[in-house]
């Protein structure tokens, strides 16, 4: 072969054209990831603004009357019910009418004005345990703030020590700027992962890998060729929802582009060595797709997307070792909001280039060893 | 007389792409009752179209259509209920038995359960599946899952029977049987039957043939009426200076030559009239020839009549340009005790021959013997389960990436990059063979215009008509100017005229000194043949010349048998023996 330069940009240029010709397939690249971007960019938000509340207040008092002006006067809670009897707990907590329902008893007021410790009940909907644990937050942060100003009021002395909490790096705890930045990771992943195992398992299904395979053309370029345009496409899909990150969702951008490119590279590079991997051991398009997402719904859960990867099983949380997904989060969010540059993030890389060069030697192996 | 099918004017047209396709235009004819009308056209013609629009599965443009004294298109549902279809690829289920298969249509048919039992007696008496009745539909062979799609198609005697195609890749002997099973349903039970078909010879078992072209009727008349006209005109030619493919290239040119096709030791020739002197002076005077006059057959009809209609005579020999010394002597390919198992499943048998140098070499046989496997293996693209192979002097699977410039392939299914154009797989597939720059230009040229593709070069492969697309694959697999080609039923599913192109080219190129392995289940086909083989269900029957196979079916009922009644001979040879 007088010129392998030549030829891989043929055989790149002949996956681009089978791809893009393609009605369904340019729909693929370009529909789902804009798609998803706006549902997890505005639909997924660890933020509650809208808590549904019911007051059950026995007590006719003042403090009680102040704590209860406190929580209708917030922003996230919204004061559905007032109730009378004891009974109508059950039924709005059951119909989901109500996230939580505060019960002060008639003795509230009487106790503060005595200077003692009153008590409030709180019974929340436990069905969804993670929404309950942020509207009790809220509902703590309230009388913490009304619990000082009583004891300011009656110069007494203040609880013994005060928590003042400023988030570093995500100063007002947008969960957006989480949840979009991880959004980078996953899409690339998405279409990179899908472009790169449909690719040979679409040949051997219309059987122009036969033909292919006939040709003096080495197995090791026909890697390449397809290797490259799954990269291509991830990269450039990356710096479109990069773009739309900083422009549209106004997240800052406060560390090296560099560092976030080379991510970025190394990441992608690996998901196209599992993606040929995928393809190497699948026949039909339908396999592929499978294989697939086997791998992308594991990778998402123990990337630390969504759930942090401290809460995990020490057995599980060494399985993230192998996961490419969790190296990029960290650096992307690292460049987006730490500032994180190339040497910070120096332990990030190399993992990555390692899974990388792992798949990448793997896939042509099995391409080697499964021809048929 | 009320006529069971009756189509008056009918046209329909169908969007493939950007182009509309007039798949049927004004088409008006009536059938007979109680007898086989064959439908006989090349590919495309429109027969499958046909086939649906009278049992109601499709809406028709315009015209009308009476089947069974109702109008097809407003009753579809009573329509069927009263008429058989067997498609192409007949909806079998491959995870069913046989019996389950037979139940299953039985119970959409609404057989009544106490009429079930005599009628798959008799089916099954006449199919000849009553030892398979507890075999998965899957696991039968080709030609007994086409009569098992037969018997399910026949479980409630239908008044018309439609089958599209039902013969095509199945075996002479099932082929044979397939036509006493529905000649036996007109004869006994008064059925009327449509059949389409690209085999030719089975026109002149119909007794009446519809020949339908671009959508059009050309001629409906009993066969014999088709083959009237040619009385006289038709000839055979021998030689004993040349092989039969020189003479044939030599005759092929000739004015006044309508069709020239290689039959036994010599060459049958359609002349455009009833003198052949004029040809004979052409002939090189040196040349001894010995002439005998023929009777005509369906096929001379065939390609006399659709010849003149797309009237394109090229010139093949020289398209391919190698000039390498030709020393016949040299073995290029070389196969021994050749053995692939998938699982219990032995899809090749202790295969062994040898292909010299520029030789035409047939693999012969019906679909699933084993050709394909083979072929994929001698290609590298299979790995063997036990015996040797070679080459080209090595084994491609694990040859260096050179040995693979040498071969040129083309696979059974249409391979090339359907969404891609046709210019955009010549350039791709020139850089694969690693021609780049001004070599590629000129290879991709010469591609366009040898194979007649300038007119469709921006068009996507997948789109172009079947006879194209096979053209598109031979140029692919001839740019780089191989040694060996590789040819997987090169001809399957394309007309005859078509048909005749194709094996113009290759005998061209054999005598340029290209060496041809070549598998097809077109038992004319293998006069085309240097040598070949016969292989049934993985096995090799018989090697030898075309001449020498069919000496093995000679007896004194059959002095000059043809290469159809040797594959039944030496298939019912193999029964014997194993019984």
């Amino acid at each position: 072969m007088n010129s392998p330069f030549l030829l891989i940009i043929a055989l790149a240029l002949k996956e681009f054209l089978a791809l893009l010709r393609d009605k369904s397939s340019r729909f693929v690249l370009i529909g789902p990831p804009i798609a998803q971007l706006l549902v997890f960019g505005y639909a997924a938000s660890y933020d509650l603004d809208n808590i549904s509340v019911a007051i059950y207040n026995e007590d006719r008092g003042i403090a009680s009357r102040e704590l209860v002006g406190r929580i209708e006067g917030s922003p996230n809670i919204n004061v559905l019910y007032r109730i009378q009897k004891e009974s109508e707990i059950a039924g709005l907590i059951d119909n989901r009418d109500v996230l939580l329902v505060m019960h002060i008893d008639s003795e509230f007021s009487a106790t503060i004005a005595k200077g003692e410790s009153a008590t409030v009940q709180l019974l929340l909907d436990g069905r969804n345990s993670n929404t309950a644990m942020i509207a009790l937050n809220y509902l703590r942060d309230i009388i913490l703030q009304l619990n000082r100003q009583w004891s300011d009021q009656k110069q007494a002395r203040g609880p013994p020590a005060i928590i003042e909490a400023r988030a570093w790096y995500n100063e007002n705890l947008h969960s957006q700027w989480f949840i979009v930045t991880g959004i980078v990771g996953l899409l690339t992943l998405v279409v990179t992962l899908i472009v790169t195992a449909l690719s040979v398992a679409r040949e051997r299904e219309q059987g122009t890998f036969d033909q292919l395979l006939v040709t003096p053309v080495h197995p090791v370029f026909i890697l390449i060729g397809k290797a490259l345009p799954g990269l291509l496409i991830g990269l450039i899909e990356g710096g479109v929802i990069i773009t739309l990150a900083v422009g549209w969702f106004d997240i800052p951008l406060r560390g090296s582009f560099v560092a976030l490119y080379l991510g970025l590279f190394l990441f992608l590079l690996s998901a196209v060595g599992i993606g040929l991997m995928i393809s190497a051991i699948c026949i039909t398009q339908q396999q592929a797709v499978l294989g697939a997402f086997l791998f992308l719904v594991p990778a998402v859960i123990l990337s630390g997307f969504a759930t942090p990867i401290a809460n995990m099983p020490d057995v599980v949380q060494l399985l993230t070792w192998i996961d490419p997904l969790k190296y990029f989060l960290v650096i992307i969010r690292s460049v987006f909001m730490e500032g994180g540059d190339l040497g910070l993030l120096w332990p990030q890389f190399w993992p990555m280039a390692i899974i990388a060069a792992l798949s990448l030697a793997m896939a042509g192996w099995l391409f080697k060893h499964r021809m048929y | 007389m009320i006529f069971p099918v009756e189509v008056s004017q009918i046209s329909k047209a169908f969007q493939a792409g950007e182009v509309q396709v007039q798949a049927l235009d004004q088409v008006s004819f009536k059938l007979m009752p109680g007898q086989v009308t064959g439908l006989i056209g090349p590919d495309g013609a429109g027969k499958t179209t046909l086939m649906r629009l009278l049992c109601g599965l499709l809406s028709i443009d315009e015209g009308e259509i009476t089947v069974l004294g109702l109008d097809a298109a407003k009753q579809p549902e009573s329509v069927q209920s009263r008429v058989s279809y067997m498609p192409q690829r007949f909806g079998l289920y491959e995870d069913l038995t046989a019996q389950e298969n037979l139940d299953l249509y039985a119970d959409l048919k609404g057989l009544a359960v106490e009429d079930r039992l005599e009628r798959y007696k008799t089916l099954m008496h006449l199919t000849g599946l009553s030892p398979f009745t507890k075999r998965l539909a899957g696991k039968l062979s080709g030609g007994m899952k086409q009569k098992l799609g037969l018997a399910c198609a026949l479980v409630v005697p239908p008044e018309l029977l439609l089958l599209d195609e039902p013969t095509v890749g199945v075996d002479p002997v099932s082929r044979r049987e397939l036509w006493q099973i529905v000649y036996n349903q007109v004869e006994q039970a008064g059925m009327t039957v449509l059949l389409s078909t690209a085999y030719l010879d089975e026109a002149e078992r119909c007794a009446e043939v519809i020949l339908l072209h671009e959508g059009k009727v050309i001629n409906h008349a009993p066969p014999k009426h088709f083959s009237e006209p040619l009385q006289g005109r038709t000839w055979l030619f021998e030689s004993d200076q040349l092989t039969p493919r020189q003479l044939q290239l030599k005759l092929s040119l000739l004015s006044g030559v309508i069709d020239a096709l290689i039959a036994n030791q010599g060459v049958r020739v359609v002349s455009e009239s009833t003198e052949i002197e004029s040809i004979l002076t052409a002939v090189d005077p040196a040349i001894k020839l010995q002439i005998k006059a023929v009777q005509p057959i369906f096929e001379d009809a065939f390609i006399s009549l659709l010849k003149k209609r797309d009237d394109h005579s090229v010139n093949y020999s020289g398209s391919h340009q190698l000039s390498k010394s030709v020393s016949s002597a040299e073995e290029v390919i070389k196969v021994e005790k050749l053995e692939r198992r998938f699982g219990d499943f032995i899809a090749v048998n202790d295969v062994s021959f040898s292909v010299k140098r520029g030789e035409i070499f047939g693999l012969l046989g019906a679909n699933g013997a084993g050709k394909s496997t083979t072929f994929r293996m001698l290609c590298g693209l299979l790995p063997l389960s036990s015996g040797q192979l070679s080459v080209a002097g090595v084994d491609l699977r694990h040859a260096s990436d050179k040995a693979r410039q040498k071969i040129g392939y083309m696979a059974q299914k249409f391979s090339l990059y359907g969404n891609l154009t046709v210019i955009q797989n010549l350039h791709f597939y020139a850089s694969c063979y690693g021609l780049f720059k001004k070599r590629k230009q000129e290879q991709v040229e010469w591609a366009l215009e040898a194979f007649e593709l300038s007119d469709y070069r921006d068009s996507n492969a997948k789109d172009l008509p079947l006879g194209y697309k096979q053209r598109l694959s031979f140029a692919v697999a001839l740019m780089h100017e191989p040694e060996i080609l590789f040819l997987d039923e090169p001809t399957s599913g394309v007309d005859p005229l078509a048909r005749r192109e194709f094996w113009a080219r290759t005998n061209a190129l054999a005598e340029s000194g290209v060496t041809v392995l070549v598998t097809t289940h077109f038992m004319d086909e293998a006069n085309y043949c240097d040598r070949l083989i016969i292989m049934a269900s993985g096995q090799v029957l018989a090697q030898g010349t075309p001449l020498q196979l069919k000496q093995l079916a000679q007896k004194e009922a059959q002095p000059l048998p043809t290469m159809e009644e040797a594959f039944i001979y030496l298939i019912e040879q193999q029964t014997d023996q194993s019984a």
